[in-house]
């Protein structure tokens, strides 16, 4: 099958992960790795994997615009604002791993097919991916008054940009939980646990519900996270999902989950880094696919 | 006396007690304690959901009436004292702090786990340009060395703390390791330095005054003991021991807070703070005291001895703010009983 050719901004941690998962795609071909560091391992791996590499940055990305139609951006926030409007001039659809937030929110099994066409589109945040999806298969089955999560994650799987701006978490993913997940109302926790050897992530999600059929909502979630786990391998529930009656047929319910990583170059522990990159090459899969259908344009 | 032997007290029975209380404080209750707390000096009253701002949920229980308003309530009668929220970077936001602020918070308790100072950076910045004063805590202080305090509490000063607790969440230290922890703090740092304690092994007095003579000046303490697991230190005691000592000065009125505890803060509680079977537990496994109730009511939910809870909450090294584990752990072993594997 024809591949649609992708690029690689940033060649950290997050950036070479997302490269080896992109080389495993069926119809995403990565052909480009840009950082601004010559000598990182990330550019050096890139090299070896057989992508062009370079050390500018975006400009050095632009000079290869040939090569790709879709760019995953994995630098920082401030970074991809910049880079954002050079992108989009240039004809390239933007798939955001930064908080910046340019391009709307997406989770790719709940509401990807809402922003068909947008040039930019943001991953929300590592929690957001791992439990909006949840929230989303509660709501299928009784609306959903309140969601709020708490998600708790290595501490050596937080790097400085989260801990400088942890507020980002929170503030991004409780959005996630109502705009994405259509709870009424969303409330989102992180936790910094640092305990050696590293803990996987876990997430602790729970759906005050309007009454609903307690089985419908335990099967709901089942084929929620079956799905999920089709694209992040070492997703899966800690415990089955908790239904609690509460007054006036009300239902409240309890899904603990944790995301084992890959460890395609990230440790298996930070599954709150490889649901990122999995959900980002899952999005850029569908793009891809749209692009080649020539159905991937603003209505 | 010199400024050296004054050592201010910081009240947290509308904070830390909010945990005994299962966060069920009322604006009213809030306003009779907050002015008997004032009217006997004591120098600064915090106020905030046990888990601090922001802490209104389903994993750490749901505030009766909102902070804000209680917040409020306290802001209407403190007038000689200074009025404290506490915030957990990872639960509040700068948002819910700059909302405090406006509503007379004048000193914010900024709280991290132990080795993870560097996730306060931001809301010790938003508090000291808001001109609030500044008291950085790094809890489960048990479980780090007194060279990582000495670390994570200079990080604190350069983001501009104007004090650093050591901050015994799970009662878990005792004088000897206290000790070692406040001298290498003091000698980190040239900001001041205090203690926050809870009673589990019957330690908060004892591990306060060997505080006190390794140099902290500012120590938590709340009255009738009224907090998470066995209590905090009790303010009008520790006043009691100050001034028997005869060395440091509170500016608290002895007789006047005791009347508080007698006569506003003890018919508020129900039932005794002692160190019962789960909350001794918590101080000899070294457990954040926050869980208490959660672990007792998990436990007694599934069928389990909470004590079991605890240890396996200590089997996973698990830090403040992970409360959501209980219930799971609680099933857990519900099932292993069940299938006999237990």
């Amino acid at each position: 099958m024809e591949k649609t050719g992708a690029a690689i901004l940033g060649s950290g941690n997050i950036g070479t992960d997302l490269m080896y998962k992109l080389l495993r795609s069926d119809t995403v071909q990565p052909t480009v790795m840009a950082g601004i560091i010559p000598e990182s391992d990330g550019l050096a791996r890139a090299r070896r994997e057989g992508l062009t590499t370079t050390y500018e940055g975006i400009d050095g990305l632009l000079e290869h615009a040939g090569d790709f139609e879709i760019v995953f951006d994995a630098t920082t926030a401030r970074a991809h604002a910049a880079h954002a409007p050079l992108l989009k001039k240039a004809g390239k659809v933007a798939v955001d791993l930064t908080p910046a937030a340019v391009g709307p929110y997406v989770i790719p099994l709940v509401n990807l097919d809402a922003h068909v066409g947008e040039p930019n589109v943001n991953l929300v945040s590592c929690g957001g991916q791992a439990t909006v999806p949840l929230v989303s298969a509660m709501g299928a089955c009784a609306p959903v008054e309140y969601a709020e999560i708490v998600a708790t994650i290595a501490s050596r799987s937080a790097g400085p940009g989260t801990r400088q701006n942890i507020d980002e978490f929170t503030d991004t993913t409780a959005r996630g939980l109502e705009k994405i997940g259509k709870a009424a109302r969303g409330k989102a926790v992180i936790v910094l646990n640092p305990a050696e050897p590293p803990i996987l992530m876990r997430n602790t999600v729970y759906g005050m519900l309007e009454p609903a059929d307690p089985e419908r909502i335990r099967q709901a979630l089942a084929d929620m996270v079956r799905r999920i786990q089709e694209y992040v391998s070492g997703y899966r529930l800690r415990a089955e999902p908790l239904v609690e009656d509460m007054p006036e047929g009300k239902q409240k319910v309890t899904v603990y989950v944790e995301v084992e990583g890959a460890a395609d170059y990230l440790p298996p522990y930070a599954g709150n880094l490889d649901i990122m990159t999995a959900a980002a090459v899952r999005v850029g899969e569908e793009i891809g696919r749209h692009l080649r259908a020539g159905t991937w344009r603003k209505r | 006396m010199s400024d050296d032997n004054h050592i201010h007290i910081l009240d947290s029975t509308l904070r830390d007690g909010s945990h005994a209380l299962s966060h069920q404080l009322t604006a009213v209750q809030v306003a009779r304690v907050a002015q008997g707390l004032n009217d006997a000096g004591v120098e600064i009253i915090e106020v905030s959901h046990g888990d601090g701002l922001g802490g209104s949920t389903i994993t750490y229980g749901f505030s009766k009436q909102s902070e804000f308003e209680l917040l409020d309530a306290a802001a209407g009668v403190v007038d000689r004292g200074k009025l404290a929220v506490l915030l957990l970077p990872g639960i509040g936001t700068k948002d819910d702090l700059a909302r405090a602020r406006d509503m007379g918070a004048q000193v914010a308790q900024i709280a991290t786990h132990v080795t993870e100072a560097d996730v306060s950076e931001q809301h010790i910045e938003l508090a000291k340009k808001m001109d609030m004063e500044v008291i950085g805590m790094l809890m489960l202080s048990h479980m780090g060395s007194p060279e990582k305090i000495a670390e994570q509490g200079k990080l604190m000063e350069s983001y501009g703390a104007d004090v650093v607790l050591v901050t015994d969440s799970a009662g878990a230290l005792l004088p000897p390791t206290v000790r070692e922890r406040v001298r290498a703090l003091r000698d980190a740092i040239d900001i001041g330095v205090g203690f926050h304690g809870h009673n589990n092994l019957s330690m908060a007095m004892a591990n306060s005054l060997v505080a006190i003579e390794e140099g902290a000046r500012w120590l938590d303490a709340c009255t009738c003991g009224l907090g998470a697991g066995s209590g905090n230190t009790p303010t009008e005691v520790l006043v009691a021991v100050l001034d028997k000592l005869g060395k440091y000065e509170t500016g608290i009125d002895l007789w006047k807070i005791m009347d508080v505890a007698e006569e506003i803060v003890k018919p508020l509680m129900q039932k005794p703070v002692r160190i019962g079977k789960t909350s001794l537990t918590m101080g000899y496994a070294g457990v954040y005291s926050s869980f208490l109730l959660h672990a007792d009511k998990a436990a007694a939910q599934f069928g389990v001895d909470p004590r079991d809870v605890l240890v396996e909450v200590g089997k996973r090294q698990a830090v403040g703010g992970q409360e959501d584990i209980l219930v799971e752990i609680a099933m857990g072993l519900a099932k292993e009983k069940e299938q006999g594997t237990g």
